[in-house]
This record gives C-alpha cells, sequence and structure tokens, in this order.
C-alpha cells in the first residue's frame, strides 16, 4: 500500500505552488569538484556495426543478449505484454519490413538480426520527452536519467524502432541474480540499450560487442579512421527506417559482398 | 457562491452521493495500481497507451468545444446563447479536471508530475499542452464564476473579463491543436502522422462537446428551474450536424490519401479496424458501429422536422457522441500502436482495474460538472426571484 | 458581527487539538538515537578510516551530494569526485559508497528509520547487498 512518504508525495504534486518550494530548497554546493575520468573512450558520434553474417545461429545472438541483460540487470520476464528488452533478434522480414519482397533468398529469409536502440542522431525520444529524462549526449549516445523519469511513456509512442520497454511492476523480482556493479530499475520508468555508456566512461567496449567475437563492430564515426567506418568504407550496408529522418547509428552489414565479408 | 452546491433535494444528494462512492471505488482501483505499477493495466510493451490517454484526448474535445458557445456569443452578440454560456465555460472545466486526471492515472512515477515543471522542455509538445490546458482551466474557471458572482449581485461583469473571454477563444482552438500535435509529429506512427489531424481533432471536439451541452441543457430542463430556450438548443444542434459533416468529411479524405496512394503503412491501420489484420480484430466491431452511428446522426440532424422532435434529436445527439467517442476515444489512440515496430500486431484489452479507475476519473468530472451547474441554477434561481419580488 | 461565533471558536479548537496530536501523544517518548556501525569488512581492512569527506559533512550533506553526483554522472558523464582533500574518487553509489558502507541495515537505514525518511535509492540502487 500507499506508505507516507509517497502520500506526501502525491499531495506536493497536486500544489502546483510547491514547485516553487522544491526547487527554492538551499543547494548547498559541495566543496568539491567532479571530472571526467581519465579512462574516458570518447568519441564525435558512437555507432554500431553489426555484421549478420558473422552471427551463425541464432544463438549467437541470444548469447549476446545474455550478456548484455546479465550486465544490465535486465529482468527476465516472459510474458510479451511486459518484457523487457534491450537488445533481442528478428528476422529480415520484421527488421527490414519495407525491404520484403517474395523472392527474398531462403538466406535472407532465415538471417537473424539483433536489433536494439539505434541512438539516433535526430532521436524522436529526446525531442518528445516532458523531462529531459531521455537526452543525447555530446557523443551521441541517446542516455535515459531513470531518476527523472516519470513513466508518461511518449518516448516509445515516438519511437520507430520498438527499441523501449516499460517496467509495468517492480523488476526486481524477476532479474536472476543481481549485478552489484550497476543499478537496477524500479517500476513505472522506461528503459532501453545505453550503449554501455557507464562502461565507454570506464574505458571499456559495450558488452555485446565484446561478447560478439567480432560480429559487433563498436567505435566513433566521425573518424574517419576508426573500425566502424572502416567496414562501413568496404561494405554495402543498410539502416532500419533510414526514410524517417532519425539519423539511426546502428548499421548492418550482411555479408557475401565486401571485401570485408 | 459554493453555499449553492450544499442544499438540494433528495435526487441531488442522491445523485452527488452516488457521485462519490463511485470516485472512492476509482481511488482504491488506483491505489492498487500505485502500489503494483501500470501492470494492473491491459497496456503492453506495444500498445503503451490505452484507454487514459485516448480518454483524454477525447476529452480535450468536450473542454476546447466551449468556444462554440462562446463564439456566437462573444464575438457575434447571439444573445440566445447568453443563458448556456456559462455552461459551456463549466463543462469546460470539468473536462480540463478529467483530462489532467488521466494524465495522471496514466504516469508510471505519478510523484515525479513536478518533473514537467522543474524540468521544462519546450521541445517536447506534451510541456506546451500542460500549459495550456492548465491555462484553459483558470480562464473558464475564473470567467464563469466571476461573471455568475456578478450576477448574482445583479451587476453587469467587469470589463477584464470580457478581455478574457476574448483569450479564451484561440485559447480553446490551441488546446485541442496542440493535444493534435501530440500524436501527429511523430514519425513512425502511420496512423497518426497527418498534417490534417488538428482539423479532424477539432471538428469532432465541435460534435461531441456541444452535442454532450444540448444533452445536460435538455437533462436541466427536465429535472431542475433552469430552462434552456428551444431556439438555443437548436442553434447548437445546427453546429453539431456540420461540425459532424465536416468531422466524417475529414476522416474521407485520410481514406482516399491511404489507399489512393496504397502506401501499406498509411493503409495498415484503417483496414486493421475496419477489417482486423491477421486475425486480430478487436476494434472492428466498434468502428463499424462508429460508422454507422455517425451518419445515423448525420440524417436525423440533417433533417429539420426530425431535428426539431425532442425525442429524435436526443437519438441523433447521442449517436454523434458515441460515433466520436468511438473513433476519437477508442480508435484512434489504440489504433495508432497497430502495426507495431516490427509489422506485428498486438491487441489491448482495458482490465476491470483499469475500467475502474476511469469510472472514478469520469465521476469525479461528473461531480465536478455537478457541483458548477448547481451553483449556476441556485444563483439563477435567487436572481429571478429577485426580479419578481424585490422585497424578498 | 459574528453568526455562530461560539460553535466556530469550539471548531477551531478542536481543529487545532487534531492538528497538533502527534506533538502531544508523542510528548517524552522520543526514540534512543541509533547506533551507526561502520564494522564492515572493508571497513575494517583501511589503515585510516576516513570517508570521501569529513563525518560531519557526509551526516549533513550527503543527500546533496549523492543529488548532484547523480546529475553530473548521468547527465554531464563526470564519473570522478575531487574530494577537497584532493583525492579522486568514482561518482557512483553502488562501487563507491556502498562498497565501504555494505551493512545497509545498521548504517543507512538505522538513521533513515529513526528521522523516518525512505528515499527511493533503494529502489534501483544497492540490489546486490543484503537488506
Amino acid at each position: 500500500m500507499m506508505n507516507r512518504r509517497d502520500f506526501l508525495k502525491i499531495m506536493a504534486s497536486l500544489g502546483i505552488g510547491s514547485a516553487l518550494v522544491l526547487e527554492g530548497i538551499d543547494r548547498i554546493g559541495t566543496a568539491a569538484d567532479t571530472i571526467p575520468g581519465s579512462k574516458n573512450l570518447q568519441a564525435g558520434h558512437w555507432g554500431m556495426v553489426i555484421d549478420v553474417s558473422k552471427f551463425k545461429t541464432p544463438e549467437d545472438i541470444q548469447r549476446v543478449a545474455a550478456a548484455c541483460h546479465k550486465y544490465h540487470n535486465v529482468p527476465e520476464i516472459n510474458d510479451p505484454q511486459h518484457e523487457i528488452k534491450w537488445i533481442w533478434q528478428e528476422d529480415f522480414e520484421h527488421t527490414f519490413a519495407e525491404l520484403e519482397s517474395e523472392y527474398l533468398s531462403e538466406k535472407v529469409k532465415q538471417m537473424q538480426f539483433p536489433v536494439l536502440c539505434n541512438h539516433c542522431e535526430n532521436p524522436a525520444c529526446v525531442r518528445v520527452c516532458p523531462t529531459q529524462a531521455t537526452f543525447k549526449r555530446p557523443d551521441g549516445i541517446v542516455a535515459m536519467d531513470y531518476h527523472r523519469c516519470i513513466g508518461c511513456r511518449y518516448c516509445m509512442a515516438a519511437c520507430p524502432y520498438g527499441a523501449r520497454s516499460f517496467n509495468f511492476f517492480d523488476p526486481r523480482p524477476y532479474i536472476e541474480e543481481i549485478n552489484s556493479a550497476v543499478p537496477t530499475r524500479t517500476k513505472g520508468v522506461v528503459e532501453k540499450c545505453t550503449f554501455c555508456m557507464e562502461r565507454l566512461d570506464k574505458g571499456q567496449q559495450p558488452v555485446c560487442a565484446e561478447a560478439s567475437g567480432g560480429a559487433i563492430i563498436f567505435g566513433d564515426l566521425s573518424d574517419p579512421d576508426s573500425p566502424v567506418r572502416k567496414v562501413l568504407r568496404d561494405n554495402f550496408f543498410l539502416r532500419r527506417k533510414v526514410e524517417l529522418g532519425t539519423g539511426p547509428s546502428v548499421y548492418y552489414i550482411i555479408g557475401g559482398g565486401g571485401s570485408n565479408a | 457562491m459554493l453555499e449553492k452546491a450544499l442544499r438540494g433535494s433528495k435526487g441531488y444528494y442522491a445523485w452527488v452521493g452516488l457521485l462519490i462512492i463511485l470516485a472512492v471505488v476509482g481511488l482504491t482501483a488506483y491505489l492498487k495500481q500505485f502500489d503494483y505499477g501500470l501492470g494492473v493495466t491491459g497496456l503492453s510493451r506495444d500498445v503503451s497507451w490505452g484507454l487514459y490517454i485516448s480518454q483524454f484526448t477525447f476529452m480535450v474535445g468536450v473542454a476546447a468545444s466551449a468556444v462554440m458557445v462562446a463564439i456566437p456569443y462573444y464575438l457575434h452578440d447571439y444573445k440566445t446563447f447568453g443563458k448556456i454560456v456559462i455552461l459551456g465555460e463549466f463543462l469546460a472545466v470539468a473536462a480540463v479536471i478529467v483530462c489532467i486526471l488521466f494524465i495522471f492515472v496514466d504516469l508510471g512515477q505519478p510523484t515525479r508530475l513536478l518533473n514537467i515543471i522543474l524540468h521544462p522542455s519546450p521541445r517536447s509538445i506534451m510541456f506546451w499542452d500542460m500549459c495550456v490546458l492548465l491555462g484553459y482551466l483558470l480562464l473558464n474557471f475564473i470567467i464563469g464564476w466571476t461573471v455568475l458572482g456578478y450576477e448574482k449581485k445583479g451587476f453587469p461583469a467587469p470589463r477584464w473579463v470580457k478581455i478574457l473571454t476574448y483569450i479564451a477563444i484561440p485559447w480553446a482552438i490551441s488546446i485541442h491543436t496542440v493535444t493534435a500535435f501530440l500524436y501527429a509529429g511523430l514519425p513512425g506512427r502511420a496512423y497518426w502522422l497527418t498534417a490534417i489531424m488538428a482539423a479532424r481533432f477539432l471538428s469532432s471536439a465541435f460534435a461531441a462537446g456541444p452535442a454532450l451541452l444540448i444533452l445536460l441543457c435538455l437533462i436541466l430542463r427536465r429535472f431542475t428551474s433552469f430552462k434552456t430556450s428551444n431556439q438555443a438548443i437548436q442553434s447548437l444542434a445546427v453546429i453539431v450536424t456540420y461540425a459532424m459533416i465536416a468531422n466524417v468529411f475529414f476522416f474521407m479524405l485520410e481514406v482516399f490519401t491511404a489507399f489512393y496512394s496504397n502506401i501499406p503503412g498509411h493503409m495498415v491501420t484503417l483496414q486493421y479496424l475496419f477489417a482486423g489484420l491477421n486475425g486480430s480484430n478487436n476494434l472492428v466491431p466498434f468502428m463499424w458501429i462508429a460508422a454507422i452511428l455517425a451518419f445515423l446522426g448525420i440524417i436525423l440532424l440533417l433533417i429539420p422536422r426530425v431535428r426539431r422532435n425532442e425525442k429524435a434529436l436526443i437519438l441523433a445527439l447521442i449517436s454523434v457522441f458515441i460515433a466520436t467517442w468511438l473513433d476519437k476515444g477508442i480508435g484512434l489512440v489504440l489504433g495508432g500502436f497497430v502495426p507495431n515496430a516490427f509489422g506485428l500486431v498486438t491487441e489491448y484489452v482495458p482490465t476491470v482495474t483499469e475500467l475502474t479507475i476511469i469510472m472514478g476519473v469520469y465521476a469525479i468530472g461528473l461531480l465536478t460538472l455537478t457541483i458548477l451547474y448547481k451553483v449556476v441554477i441556485g444563483v439563477r434561481e435567487q436572481t429571478e426571484v429577485g426580479d419578481i419580488s424585490p422585497g424578498v | 458581527m459574528m453568526y455562530n461565533g461560539g460553535k466556530i471558536i469550539t471548531g477551531l479548537i478542536i481543529f487545532a487539538l487534531i492538528i497538533t496530536a502527534p506533538f502531544w501523544l508523542n510528548i517524552g517518548q522520543a526514540d534512543e538515537p541509533p547506533e551507526i556501525s561502520l564494522d564492515t569488512p572493508v571497513i575494517n581492512q583501511l589503515s585510516e578510516k576516513e570517508c570521501i569527506e569529513s563525518a560531519e559533512f557526509m551526516r549533513s550533506q550527503h543527500p546533496q551530494l549523492l543529488n548532484d553526483w547523480r546529475d553530473q554522472v548521468v547527465r554531464e558523464g563526470k564519473t570522478v569526485y575531487t574530494s577537497s582533500s584532493g583525492k579522486e574518487y568514482q561518482i557512483s553509489l553502488d562501487n563507491t559508497c556502498l562498497q565501504c558502507h555494505s551493512n545497509r541495515s545498521e548504517f543507512c537505514d538505522a538513521c533513515h528509520a529513526y528521522t523516518s525518511v525512505d528515499p527511493y535509492c533503494w529502489d534501483c540502487h544497492g540490489g546486490g547487498i543484503a537488506k
């Protein structure tokens, strides 16, 4: 049931005037300073290239997804209505619905594509968020501030990629073993892939890239010499729903064409 | 003036009591949702907005429709609406309160509601929607309450109220335009991505709102001393007629663009709504009922002889109201989520808890409306008695 | 001119009594101040037992500090905190604070319960340590 604190908070929310009071609470700055870490990986625009041909079996993608979900404390809710997923697999027909054709080769038809947040250059979710709980970092990552999210789910309506999940209830009972290095989420907030921004800040690669055995390449799209740019130079690639102008930062190469295949 | 709402007939007390009970039942259901999360509803990862938001959208329209009484009266000095203009304004007040409550119950983290004000985000249409809705609530309440207060004392309303009434007119248009923009600017939802969305919203609002207002006037005429003239009702009915025709016309424009262009993304939701998709057809009966009622309402309203018959008029107005409610209060919001980002269909069925909360919110809205209308009737009774025998 | 003056004043007195009831009912019943434990494996191994700032500062300002940290690390990408003594710490409730203070019920909760606050930090953080 509702406890006293929640009750008071509701009461406070109802009085608009209290906004001023809250804002007025003295903000005593700490004597000290905060700085970026020295090991921070930096980029002008983080991006990802997924070489689908290197995922030989669906289990390969599932292994990568499981590593991600385990690391990030993503709950395992086996109910499509309420499930939470950061990275998962879809077939060609559903990933690239607009490219579907009855004459598609059996090989492509059977291919499985890892799908995740596209960390768009022009993210619709960021545009619509009424509290800036989701925002774009200068390095291109579309981040989530779970503390600020009010759970209006406008971002879910706005995202053309179905990349966002909502916590319809407390997720903790559905996490088998909590990774204490990262927080869980709470009921009533939206969550999604973060491109492992807290790992990048510590100088580490994203979990999926690490677990993929080279099938997922992560790097700086703004740097012509970065591994992602090299792969994109040498291969034909696809991005999801580019016609919407969102500018997705996740690129797919399906192999068989370029020198890198 | 509020004291006028404290005394009434047995029927009045019974009605108010019933609404309070329903509101409390709704609150109990809400506490369950507050405790557990939105998992108590039928919402899902794919259909992330449901009846809460669709009722919000519909009721913004009802709120905006007060302007259909205000424009003739304030801008064109159409005296016939003089008596009922305050009913329109107070209907708007109650409707906006319902809207705010629907947004509130839809939030996953309601205790953080103030973040919208603490971290204002002008890029978000929701921010602007909050601004215009709160402004509209204040405008209508201040205008209605002040005019009534002066009426009670036997004075004409002050000039500043007149200025507010002029501001309220474009403001009413803005609340529903901005609410349409909530939907019409999202890149991935083809059913909502239409330039005519705001026009559709306004036309359906100007049909549904005045239709409700006429029904309320007829109820008041039967049960209270507040007698709305037939002329006022007929004038409003004409507004309903043409607004509904515009509404249906705009919808047909959507159908033409979708199917003549033959672009799958634009056809698929209409197919889902009216024929079902891959065996999913929960909304099909609702949409066809909406279509039939829309045409029935228009035909009945278009024939002057029928329109002047009170029973036929009531049937026509109820048809129009239900048709617009099914179209906007169900089909529009739910349809927008079908298909999902991967071309798949997930259907949404509200839960009992969810429906109970919705009932509670409407009960609070009706309670607000009842109290405000009771005050109006009380004041009018007093001034009318005063007119006859000033000595009392 | 006041109508029903007596009734109004009686009503006001009753109202004032009800509103202040928690004070009257709890006079002389103050709970013992909580004992805060620093007995955790990590703290016991520290040669110099000091937090990132002075104990007084931490006692009065830790909510504000955490509030600032949250925005710095989540929104600004600042991951390192330089304390007033010049030492650097990773900005992380889970990986810095709770590494030492791994005894939530004896350290955090003891005081929070005493002051009747229920911070929502725990909804997401500290999931790995026992309650």
